[in-house]
């Protein structure tokens, strides 16, 4: 069986969806979305595409092992936490900022987004490794250039 | 004082770089690595003549709500011990350059050190007893590392083991005195717990902390019947047994009772019990020490032995007494860290400690021989090295109890000079027999002095050892009397003399040479008739025992609840849901108010909460998998099209995802699982299961009512209606309450996550590491959706059995 158009509609799809989740991420703090719905919704891209091909091209499209994407996502959060302290404020104190950029408008600087792309890169993460452990039932390592 | 904080904290934010610099520097990390302990020993060297009972102080709030702050504290007492951990340390390091071999791993092993070294000095300066309490199990743990750096061999394991289990559960003796102290007392600040002294003598709970507090004192410094761990310690490489385990850390315990003192001593209690249990020490340490042949196993007893000496020096709170213990933690420090490098070196030159097989040394080592000889004597008390001077302090300090001389005080005498006795015949067969005789050097044909860096420890302690000994009053004003002060809490004026004063001391302590000399003369006698002594009951096989009933009773634990089926372990969580809550509504006798007032059911909702109903029922009745699963799912997007219906686009988005994607997973996870078995169930286990579902289920939906019902609280949900925007700076709330006001919880909910995909991958590799290939090839090209293998195989495994 060759589900060609699953395939084909599957690959316009991967751009909208992953676009679309971007979206939800970076307007997550002022309208429905956020981190872990984008961090989801970029995992269903992903788990379409293991369903049109296979898990290990899916999980190849994110470039980054899945290890790394955790760790950076964690760190991401950790790190938002630790550095209001640095500003002597207590832990995952945030702070936001409203600012006008060209062609944008007004435009909020949240240091919460910083928090919520954390979530989402481990989202991310944790949805491509168990996929791919999962679907190809071996501890497989992909990463640039597998 | 904050250079007091910075100097604890130096070890601990150099530590992590020590790896990295030894794949750059190589094997001469060790130098790199000494820059530490010098320049913090130069550091606590300019706060000599200015510390005695008045501390320098530094204080940063660190968790305020629990009273426990960063709150440091050096005075004369802490300074002691903050010069041997730097001091010694930074000789250990050099030594231990040399000592170890090119293939071991210095990186790991000064990380290690320089954990500890900063852990230590956290100990002798910390003001705060949870603070103290922190350090203390970082040396515990550092202690158990260093211990167990050999990690192939079977013995350093169990020694690391042993001694972490003993010094750990002692560190809970502390934890929990401390925590009574803060009841008692109102603080855990040490300086403000003083000035509650009369209320913390006077209360009932006074008995059990003092207990506890000695409990994790006499762990941690090796009093009987806790001192097995420490001959255990003995196989962690010589520099550590050096360092740690008689110089700093086993002194650590003794430090505790001289810091508590002031608060807790001056009872007949605190008395009575340190100095029973020090003179039972010293007494069974030296008998212990002369039984073995190995040199190290004999300077450990021969450590245990000489703690129990200076312990109850600070628990008789007279001047004395605090100034011979501060004198001989000095001096032991000095000859028995001396000690310890010397037989280091026997032990690399001739390959074996065993002093049966070692003698004559004089003539190959003279200088080694040299060293150890001096070392031993002064640990013997011979006139004039610096053992001599604090045991004559020692002995006149027994001889002047607090609390008036009487039959106890008498037999502790008497056993510390029988101790005395031995030390001195294991001393001499240090200082002698092995340098002395008949040349018996081990595996060795010639063995030689070792290199000068590797006699720089030791040739410098046994300088001390002699210097202290001859001319001791350089030390008395600035090191003795302000150590003597900081325990006191009052300043100390006391007098060291190296001059022999006829008296009762000197007696004493010309009886313990004597009686040793003689000893030594017939030592195969002796030694013969130790052997004889059998006592029924062993510490060690004691410890063993309680080891292995702990392993049986949780072998027994596991084999009872573990049983490996999923449906049992949920019915566990139910059934501990249903009875903790449950019980504990109908215990707190709260009137059960049911007003149902609540919104009218639209007639879209009805339909959906009769599909998700008859969507469960389905998950369960269906007997195949992938109908199951089908239905699971209908009942996940019935859920989420409710949160639509209550306007949570949020929650219904993610639902909706969580639904998607969590299907999917399932279907791949359903290739693995074997096909469904036949029903094998009793009617009654499946009554069982049945009650225990309705009933969880109607658990959770009355608690939904009753709180719905009774507010006890205002509702939290309009700060967040509120506050959204002006505090956390954006209108989805939902949004706005996981990453700002819940942020924490949320931070821990995605590490779970990470953790839970580590998980599906250590099992799955694990079932493949165990089953092999033959359950499922796993050289398939990567199994895709379409694959028609796996397929036929879905469709094979989804057959009704």
């Amino acid at each position: 069986m060759n589900p060609l158009i699953l395939r084909t509609s599957v690959r316009i799809h991967l751009y909208l969806l992953t676009l679309f989740s971007f979206y939800l991420l970076i307007r997550g703090h002022n309208e429905p979305g956020g981190g872990f719905i984008a961090g989801l919704l970029t995992a269903s891209a992903m788990v379409l595409q293991a369903l049109a091909f296979d898990a290990r091209y899916a999980s190849s499209l994110v470039p980054v092992r899945e290890q790394t994407l955790i760790g950076l996502g964690l760190l991401l959060a950790v790190g938002t936490g630790v550095a209001s302290m640095l500003f002597g404020r207590p832990f995952l104190d945030h702070v936001f900022h409203h600012t006008f950029l060209p062609f944008l408008g007004e435009v909020e600087l949240a240091s919460a987004v910083v928090f919520d792309i954390g979530v989402y890169l481990v989202v991310v993460g944790v949805a491509k490794w168990t996929i791919l452990t999962v679907a190809t039932g071996r501890a497989g390592q992909s990463g640039p250039g597998s | 004082m904050s250079s007091l904080f910075a100097s604890v904290m130096l070890p601990f934010i150099l530590a992590p770089w020590v790896p990295a610099l030894y794949r750059k520097a190589g094997r001469r990390v060790g130098f790199l690595v000494a820059v530490v302990p010098v320049s913090l020993f130069v550091y606590y060297l300019g706060f000599l003549g200015e510390l005695g009972s008045e501390p320098v102080g530094f204080r940063l709030p660190w968790i305020p709500l629990l009273g426990v702050d960063l709150s440091f504290a050096l005075d004369g007492f802490g300074l002691l011990f903050a010069l041997l951990i730097t001091g010694i340390g930074s000789l250990v390091v050099i030594y231990s350059t040399y000592y170890l071999g090119p293939r071991e791993d210095l990186g790991k092993f000064y990380l290690y050190i320089l954990i500890f070294m900063g852990a230590m000095l956290g100990v002798v300066t910390a003001d705060n007893i949870v603070l103290l309490y922190i350090f203390w199990e970082i040396t515990s743990v550092a202690s158990f590392l260093l211990i167990g750096f050999w990690h192939t061999r079977e013995e350093s394991r169990w020694g690391a083991l042993k001694a972490m289990m003993i010094t750990v559960l002692g560190g809970f003796g502390i934890l929990t005195a401390a925590v009574l102290l803060y009841v008692v007392g109102g603080s855990f600040e040490l300086s403000a717990l003083m000035e509650n002294r009369e209320a913390v003598l006077a209360s009932p709970l006074y008995v059990p902390i003092v207990l506890l507090l000695l409990l994790g004192a006499f762990t941690k410094s090796a009093q009987a019947p806790f001192h097995i761990w420490l001959p255990g310690a003995m196989a962690a490489p010589t520099p550590v047994s050096a360092y740690l385990h008689s110089a700093t850390m086993v002194k650590a315990g003794i430090f505790l009772v001289g810091r508590m003192a002031p608060l807790l001593g001056g009872t007949p209690l605190w008395y009575y019990t340190v100095s029973a249990v020090g003179a039972v020490t010293v007494f069974l340490g030296a008998f212990l020490a002369i039984r073995q042949t190995d040199l190290k196993a004999l300077l450990a007893y021969s450590t245990v032995s000489q703690l129990g000496l200076i312990m109850p020096m600070f628990a008789a709170g007279t001047e004395v007494a605090a100034l011979a213990g501060a004198a001989h933690i000095l001096n032991h420090a000095t000859f028995k860290g001396a000690l310890f490098m010397l037989v280091g070196i026997i032990d690399h030159e001739t390959h074996t400690r065993d002093l049966r097989r070692l003698g004559g040394l004089y003539k190959a080592m003279p200088v080694t021989a040299v060293l150890t000889g001096i070392a031993a004597l002064s640990m013997a008390g011979v006139w004039p090295l610096n053992g001599f001077v604090s045991k004559e302090l020692i002995f006149e300090a027994m001889l002047h109890p607090p609390f008036g001389p009487d039959v106890w005080t008498q037999a502790f005498a008497v056993l510390a000079v029988l101790g005395s006795a031995m030390t001195t015949i294991y001393c001499l067969i240090l200082a002698h027999r092995i340098n002395f005789g008949k040349p018996r050097y081990g595996d060795a044909e010639h063995p030689h002095d070792p290199p000068a860096g590797m006699l720089l420890g030791p040739v410098l302690l046994v300088g001390l050892v002699v210097l202290l000994g001859v001319y001791p009053y350089i030390a008395e004003g600035p090191i003795f009397n302000a150590a003597a002060s900081g325990h006191m809490r009052e300043e100390v004026h006391g007098h060291v003399h190296n001059v022999p004063v006829p008296g009762m001391p000197l007696a004493m302590s010309l009886i313990a040479l004597g009686l040793g000399l003689w000893g030594y003369r017939h030592l195969e006698s002796v030694r013969r008739a130790f052997d004889q002594v059998r006592p029924r009951v062993h510490a060690n096989a004691v410890y063993d025992g309680i080891l292995a009933g702990l392993d049986r009773l949780s072998r027994w634990m596991v084999r009872v609840h573990m049983t490996g089926l999923l449906r049992d372990y949920i019915a566990y969580i139910l059934l501990v849901v249903f009875l903790g809550i449950g019980l504990a509504a109908a215990a707190s006798g709260a009137a059960f108010d049911l007003r149902l007032d609540l919104a009218p059911m639209t007639f879209v909702e009805a339909v959906v909460i009769a599909l998700i109903i008859a969507g469960a029922i389905a998950v369960a009745a269906f007997r195949h998998r992938l109908a199951a699963i089908v239905a699971l799912s209908i009942v996940g997007l019935m859920v989420s099209f409710l949160y639509v219906q209550l306007r949570a686009p949020d929650l219904a988005l993610t639902q909706l995802m969580v639904e998607s994607i969590s299907t999917v997973l399932i279907l791949l996870a359903v290739r693995y699982l074997p096909p469904l078995p036949k029903e094998q169930d009793t009617a009654r286990r499946k009554a069982a299961d049945i009650a225990l579902a309705a009933g969880a289920g109607a658990l959770v939906a009355f608690l939904a009512l009753m709180t719905n019902a009774n507010r006890l609280f205002p509702s939290i949900s309009q700060y967040f209606v509120e506050n959204s925007k002006p505090l956390g700076g954006g209108s989805n709330i939902v949004n706005v309450i996981l990453v700002d006001f819940r942020g924490v919880d949320t931070m821990g909910e995605i590490t779970v996550l990470g953790i839970a995909a580590l998980s599906v991958y250590a099992l799955v590799t694990l079932r493949q590491r165990t089953r092999g290939r033959a359950e499922r090839p796993v050289d398939d090209p990567p199994v895709a959706f379409d694959d028609p293998r796996s397929a036929a195989r879905d469709a094979r495994e989804g057959e009704m059995p």
